[in-house]
């Protein structure tokens, strides 16, 4: 359900519109669900509209978190 | 040229006024404002030997050998789009669906069903781009037909061509031929064309530089057949995307096949354009690209005799046929997973979920 | 893709599958459910299946907001759709639905009827300014991911006195949805749907945070782990519930934490709170009437309630005799189970919603995972 994406927030106009992009893809969307977005930031796009803000830093949390997961070399053989 | 040009204002008063005219219903009804626009149009830009004839027919010498034979209908919502208009389109489509018995393709028919009130600009861009790209085929438009619907019975323009071409001797491809161990090869990145459409659609509302891979194919297939004779099929994966085409083959071909996701190219914008509108770039269509099934041990020296044309600079080896009773196409996905790759279920619809 | 690509990658997931191997116990099943559609979407689309260990179960879960829509609201549409002055705008995903008699929008429109696809709320704001003598009804559904883009057009439309727009309310609650699975006899007394721990919603999260689920984990003892919609997001947050339940725990844990919080977007909840309120009680399909389970525009906003405005009323539909979608989407069947699936029920004639939606079960299974019945059948 509810098919949303990260995006990059890369113009911030008035009446809370915004333009995001993706791999070189632009599209307007609305920022009236979320306060304080700065150009740069990266939003969870649902619909055409930003339901809430992507940490960064938690990303890299949990892609470091993900990467570490993997057994020991030596379980690895075993299994 | 300037006799003829004096004829013509005789024969049909005043030229067809191409900056702000319309196509009218007189325009089809088989009288003068008919011929007027063959005339200034149609014959002027698409010009070759038969059209000047002026005949109801053109008469053909082929060359020898079995003859290939197809036809196809475009309709097209935006008829302009980043790379190509329904006018390129119908000589690219129908073109491609000819060499993919490995034909030259020769000759070609269009017939127009135009709606009332079109702008006679816009009909002259298309025939123009028509010409264009019959002209660097090397393919003529040999005859065709003009039909004028009232505005409303139709969406602006709808072509449709048919072409037949020639078959070099002892050359069999065919979509039944595919055997398990062949090889899957495309010549290039996937659904570029869907998305360029796409991105022209004001209710999709997004930007994006891609551009339709629209072309003609047969001198890629020449080369191909040249380097790699053992081809045991070719085929165009146009509506329906790849998933389509290949189920297709399976079918045909009473097998299965593994593809795998990681060697599929896509361009990085043609994959956002389909995250963001929840789309799977394996059913978004595309018109420049071809299948290739072949034995394996000819497929390192097709894909390099590939590489080396301008149209398949990206071709890449993608998968495997399988002995497979359900004609499944499965795919190894870049994650690590299997899954299968259904035939499109009608068209795809942007989704919120 | 920034931030989506890294959450695909297949090494990691192989260093996941592995880890996962080694910590699950044998001797015991995990029986789990993904809620929502975007799991089910996920665990199909990357073959997530075939990386979990064979005592993983996933039970798909009823969180597709097209699959659990009844007929009678979807002929509730049909009905508005044919009124001659009405322009229905609808989200792409329901167009194919079949209502009653198999008639869906996408057929009312082939018969003339004025249907628009939109992809979002704000795109029939500006039909229904384009078109001032056409009355624009906006068919809204989802879950409270989708309510607050709904709650800014209906304010943005009385804030510019927009009279030719209305929007015909479907939210729904997903806290409600997951009490219902938990208190329903197959969970609670005849144990047919064993269910160990849930898959929480990604995106709903995001709005609602995880604080809502804070209760099943407290009041049923299951652990519930909020979980991204990307495989690696998928995959890490089942070892995250194999291991609350390999040491007992049944807590409210957060995997998706780079885009939710425990109170979610304040500034969102608000705007919904301010447009809507809870319905008594809603019909969905396969769970039956919930009660407080959905949402309705409130007495402030009526004049955009298209129910109010064209005087809608509800009357329950009945389903495709043999089939199974309830049974499905509570999780009492697969969707091999059903008579129809993949006979008289596949993606081009679908029967019930679940195999209309790509992110329904029976469309899931069909689409990307048919070839494993073939395996076990040959």
């Amino acid at each position: 359900m509810c098919l949303a994406i990260p995006a990059r927030v890369s113009q911030i106009y008035d009446d809370d519109r915004a333009i995001i992009e993706i791999d070189g893809v632009q599209k307007e969307i609305s920022l009236a669900l979320v306060d304080d977005v700065a150009i740069g930031d990266f939003v969870i796009v649902h619909v055409g509209y930003a339901l809430g803000r992507l940490d960064p830093a938690e990303a890299e949390k949990t892609l470091e978190l993900l990467k570490g997961i993997s057994p020991t070399s030596s379980e690895t053989i075993v299994s | 040229m300037s006799a003829p040009q004096a004829r013509t204002r005789r024969e049909f008063g005043r030229p067809l006024n191409f900056k702000r005219g319309v196509i009218e219903l007189s325009h089809g009804s088989g009288g003068r404002a008919m011929a007027q626009l063959i005339n200034e149009l149609f014959a002027k830009y698409l010009a070759n030997p038969w059209l000047e004839q002026g005949n109801d027919q053109a008469c053909l010498e082929l060359p020898a050998g079995r003859v290939a034979m197809t036809t196809d209908s475009y309709v097209i919502s935006p008829l302009f789009f980043p790379g190509g208009d329904i006018g390129s389109l119908a000589v690219h489509g129908t073109i491609n669906d000819i060499a993919m018995s490995g034909a030259r393709p020769l000759h070609l028919s269009a017939g127009f069903i135009i709606e009332a009130g079109f702008p006679l600009r816009d009909l002259k861009q298309i025939v123009e781009s028509m010409a264009g790209a019959a002209r660097a085929a090397e393919v003529a438009v040999v005859t065709g037909d003009t039909k004028v619907v009232e505005r409303g019975k139709a969406d602006g323009v709808f072509i449709n061509t048919t072409g037949i071409g020639v078959i070099p001797a002892g050359l069999h491809l065919s979509g039944d031929l595919a055997q398990p161990g062949d090889c899957i090869l495309i010549n290039g990145t996937i659904g570029d064309h869907g998305v360029a459409v796409m991105s022209e659609r004001t209710e999709l509302d997004f930007e994006v530089s891609v551009v339709s891979d629209s072309a003609a194919l047969h001198d890629l297939v020449r080369v191909m057949v040249a380097a790699a004779p053992q081809i045991r099929c070719l085929r165009d994966p146009t509506r329906g995307g790849l998933a389509t085409t290949l189920n297709e083959i399976a079918r045909q071909s009473n097998v299965g096949m593994v593809i795998q996701e990681a060697a599929i190219p896509v361009l990085p914008e043609v994959s956002a354009v389909c995250e963001l509108l929840g789309l799977d770039p394996l059913y978004v269509a595309n018109e420049g690209k071809l299948i290739a099934v072949c034995p394996p041990q000819h497929a390192q020296s097709l894909v390099d005799a590939m590489k080396d044309h301008p149209l398949g600079r990206k071709s890449a080896l993608i998968g495997e046929v399988a002995a497979d009773p359900h004609h499944f196409v499965r795919m190894r996905t870049a994650f690590g997973g299997s899954r299968v790759v259904d035939w499109l279920s009608s068209e795809q619809l942007p989704r919120i979920c | 893709m920034k931030y989506i690509d890294e959450f695909r990658d297949g090494v990691t997931a192989s260093g996941v599958a592995k880890q996962m191997t080694l910590e699950v116990k044998p001797e015991r099943k995990y029986n789990l459910m993904e809620f929502c559609g975007g799991h089910t979407h996920a665990i199909y689309r990357y073959g997530v299946r075939d990386l979990l260990p064979d005592n993983v179960n996933m039970i798909h879960g009823p969180g597709c907001p097209v699959c659990v829509l009844p007929i009678g609201r979807l002929d509730m549409a049909l009905h508005l759709a044919d009124r001659d002055g009405v322009t229905l705008c609808t989200y792409g995903d329901m167009l194919r639905v079949p209502g009653s008699k198999g008639r869906s929008l996408l057929k009312a429109k082939a018969e003339g009827a004025d249907i628009r696809m939109v992809y979002s709320a704000a795109d029939a704001l500006k039909l229904a300014h384009q078109l001032p003598e056409q009355q624009v009804v906006f068919f809204a559904i989802g879950f409270e991911t989708t309510t607050p883009p709904t709650a800014v057009a209906i304010q943005t439309a009385q804030a510019r006195g927009l009279e030719n727009f209305t929007v015909f309310c479907n939210h729904v609650l997903t806290p409600s949805a997951i009490a219902n699975i938990l208190e329903s006899p197959d969970v609670r007394v005849l144990g047919t749907v064993p269910i160990d721990g849930f898959l929480g919603p990604a995106h709903v999260s995001v709005v609602i945070g995880y604080q809502p689920y804070e209760f099943f984990a407290r009041e049923y003892h299951k652990p519930v782990v909020i979980s991204g919609f990307e495989p690696l997001d998928v995959m890490q947050s089942i070892l995250m519930l194999i291991r609350q339940l390999n040491s007992g725990r049944a807590e409210v844990e957060n995997q998706y934490i780079r885009a939710v919080s425990r109170h979610g977007n304040i500034k969102a909840k608000r705007m919904v709170a301010e447009v809507f309120e809870l319905r008594r009680q809603f019909e969905w399909r396969g769970l039956g009437v919930v009660p407080y389970s959905a949402l309705r525009i409130n007495d402030r906003y009526s004049q955009f309630d298209a129910e109010a405005r064209f005087n809608l009323n509800y009357a329950p539909a009945k389903e495709h005799n043999g089939c199974e979608c309830g049974a499905i989407l509570r999780g009492v069947l697969q969707p091999m189970d059903c008579k129809l699936f993949a006979t008289a029920c596949t993606p081009d004639t679908p029967m019930g919603s679940c195999m209309v939606s790509s992110e329904g079960a029976c469309a899931a299974h069909y689409i990307y995972g048919r070839y494993q019945d073939a395996a076990e059948t040959a």
